[in-house]
């Protein structure tokens, strides 16, 4: 049982380490604001979330449990509303967002 | 586990250090001095400071960015206030500060084995203080006298920051953020956020008695909470001479230094309590210098008046 | 030497170094703002010197000692009051440099 609540926590975080990554990469590689946006808040908020589902295994109790879920719901409205309103900046203001691409 | 991610979060840190320090914009740096914080705040926790990295990722990441973004984007351009140093200059303060850097380390390395500590002195007498949690108690109880001055310099430096604005516009309103409407995602989130916030705040304060949290913690969320609020007009900034505004920012102080007097008579002196009541009355003391941290925190954030007081 | 200590150490180090960056800051860069950062990076860094330092002398069931860590939060609060009041002063500056319309009055 144990053994394969780890073996589930160690793929599920994995697989949420890579979506991290993914999205750091998009960060870093894609060309302007909007891209680099889309590529942070989807790959993020799924790594996340698998990182929290890997977690919930590990937990001793259903509250500990439940205030993780919770911290990733916040996130997620964060990172939602954080993100619009980095993209209406960058909508207004196109020339300077602009950059060359790598 | 400890090692390899010391070893990364310490070079995370030093790389956006420097980054800060020498990238050329200074929004850039800004962002990065937001980061800063929030890596701060994991080093904390991996030096199992759990209070520490909760005051700095809510104080050292949040209101600090809040407030250098905000400066940052009304600052024009200011005259520096040295010369850009030659290459000579950067040399000899490289070298210099370099040397400052060597001999902490040297010192870091050389620390005494059986390191002093007064864990033990913070612990003997904490059941007296009916709380669990020994930071608190050190805050509330062994030092009361270094909290109650550290209210004082943060009304000291509002005061400050009020003493700034110009003279017409004294006991009026804050002027920030109101540069157009509000985006409808930053409306979206002060609506939606500050329930959330509200109940993380409480849950903090009061778990702060035994776990790690507390009212400065919270009080920050608070303060973060009533900005977002402001920012996206859902709350007029108060008006800085306000009688209700004036009476939250001093609620902290009274209490706190009337419980302390109090202790002269009920107890053996000045800030000490009476054993049976010491934590209801930390737990009134807290709560009353969150009202005040609320406010303070909030006001130099927003920072002085700008607008005329409303008739 | 366990492993938690030298974790320790090593984030002693990693202060010692913050120190030395933000000292660099401050002398080095002109834009006042910009020595408002590197000075906060100097006093984290001995901020995180002060854990360490804490952290070494856990005792008594204790991760770490709780003094210092208490007297940090105070310092952070105590930070955060001064960066303000600096920054605001800096922007009474900037207001009171670019009042004239004219950008070159300043000059002799």
């Amino acid at each position: 049982m144990s053994l394969l609540a780890d073996l589930f926590t160690i793929l599920a975080v994995s697989a949420g380490v890579f979506f991290f990554f993914a999205g750091t990469v998009g960060l870093l590689r894609f060309p302007d604001t909007l891209t680099r946006l889309h590529a942070l808040t989807k790959a993020d908020n799924l790594g996340l979330g698998l990182v929290v589902l890997g977690l919930l295994p590990q937990l001793g109790s259903v509250l500990a449990g439940l205030k993780l879920v919770f911290i990733w719901v916040l996130v997620q409205i964060a990172s939602a509303g954080a993100s619009q309103l980095l993209a209406g900046l960058a909508k207004r203001q196109p020339e300077e967002t602009r950059e060359e691409a790598p | 586990m400890s090692e390899p991610f010391a070893l990364l979060l310490t070079l995370l840190v030093l790389l956006t250090a420097g980054w800060i320090v020498t990238v050329r914009e200074r929004r850039a740096a800004v962002f990065g001095f937001i980061a800063y914080g929030l890596l701060l705040a994991l080093v904390w926790i991996r030096l199992a400071a759990v209070d520490v990295a909760l005051t700095e990722a809510a104080i050292g990441g949040g209101a600090t960015g809040v407030l250098l973004l905000r400066v940052s984007a009304r600052l024009g351009s200011i005259r520096g206030m040295s010369a850009p140093p030659g290459l000579a200059t950067r040399w000899i303060a490289g070298v210099l500060c370099a040397g400052v850097s060597l001999a902490l380390m040297a010192l870091v390395l050389a620390l005494p084995d059986p390191a002093p500590s007064l864990a033990a002195a913070a612990m003997e007498p904490i059941g007296r203080t009916g709380l669990g949690n020994p930071v608190t108690a050190v805050l509330l109880a062994y030092r009361a006298l270094d909290t109650f001055l550290e209210i004082i310099v943060l009304l000291l430096a509002l005061i400050g920051v009020w003493s700034l604005g110009a003279d017409r516009f004294w006991g009026g309103e804050p002027a920030a953020w109101r540069t157009g409407p509000p985006s409808p995602a930053l409306v979206f989130l002060a609506r939606v956020l500050p329930p959330f916030g509200i109940v993380i705040a409480g849950y903090l304060f009061w778990i702060g008695a035994d776990e790690p949290g507390g009212k400065f913690q919270a009080s920050t969320i608070l303060a973060a909470m009533w900005l977002l609020a402001m920012m996206a007009g859902l709350a007029p900034p108060p008006r800085t001479g306000a009688r209700g505004l004036r009476a939250a920012l001093v609620a902290g102080p009274l209490v706190f230094l009337a419980i302390g007097f109090a202790g002269l008579w009920w107890a053996d002196g000045f800030l000490a309590y009476p054993d049976a009541f010491a934590k209801p009355l930390i737990i009134l003391i807290e709560a009353a210098l969150a009202v005040s941290i609320v406010a303070a925190l909030a006001l130099m954030v927003a920072g002085p008046a700008e607008r005329l007081p409303r008739r | 030497m366990t492993p938690l200590v030298s974790a320790a150490t090593l984030f002693g180090l990693c202060a010692s170094g913050m120190v030395g960056i933000g000292l660099y800051g401050l002398i080095v860069l002109p834009d006042a703002l910009r020595k408002l950062l590197a000075f906060n990076i100097l006093g984290s860094g001995v901020f995180i010197l002060f854990g360490v330092i804490g952290r070494r002398g856990a005792a008594a069931g204790l991760d770490g000692d709780p003094v210092p860590q208490a007297i940090v939060i105070t310092g952070i609060v105590v930070a955060f009051s001064a960066t303000a009041l600096a920054a605001t002063l800096l922007l009474k500056i900037s207001d009171a440099e670019n009042e004239p319309e004219d950008g070159g009055k300043d000059e002799p």
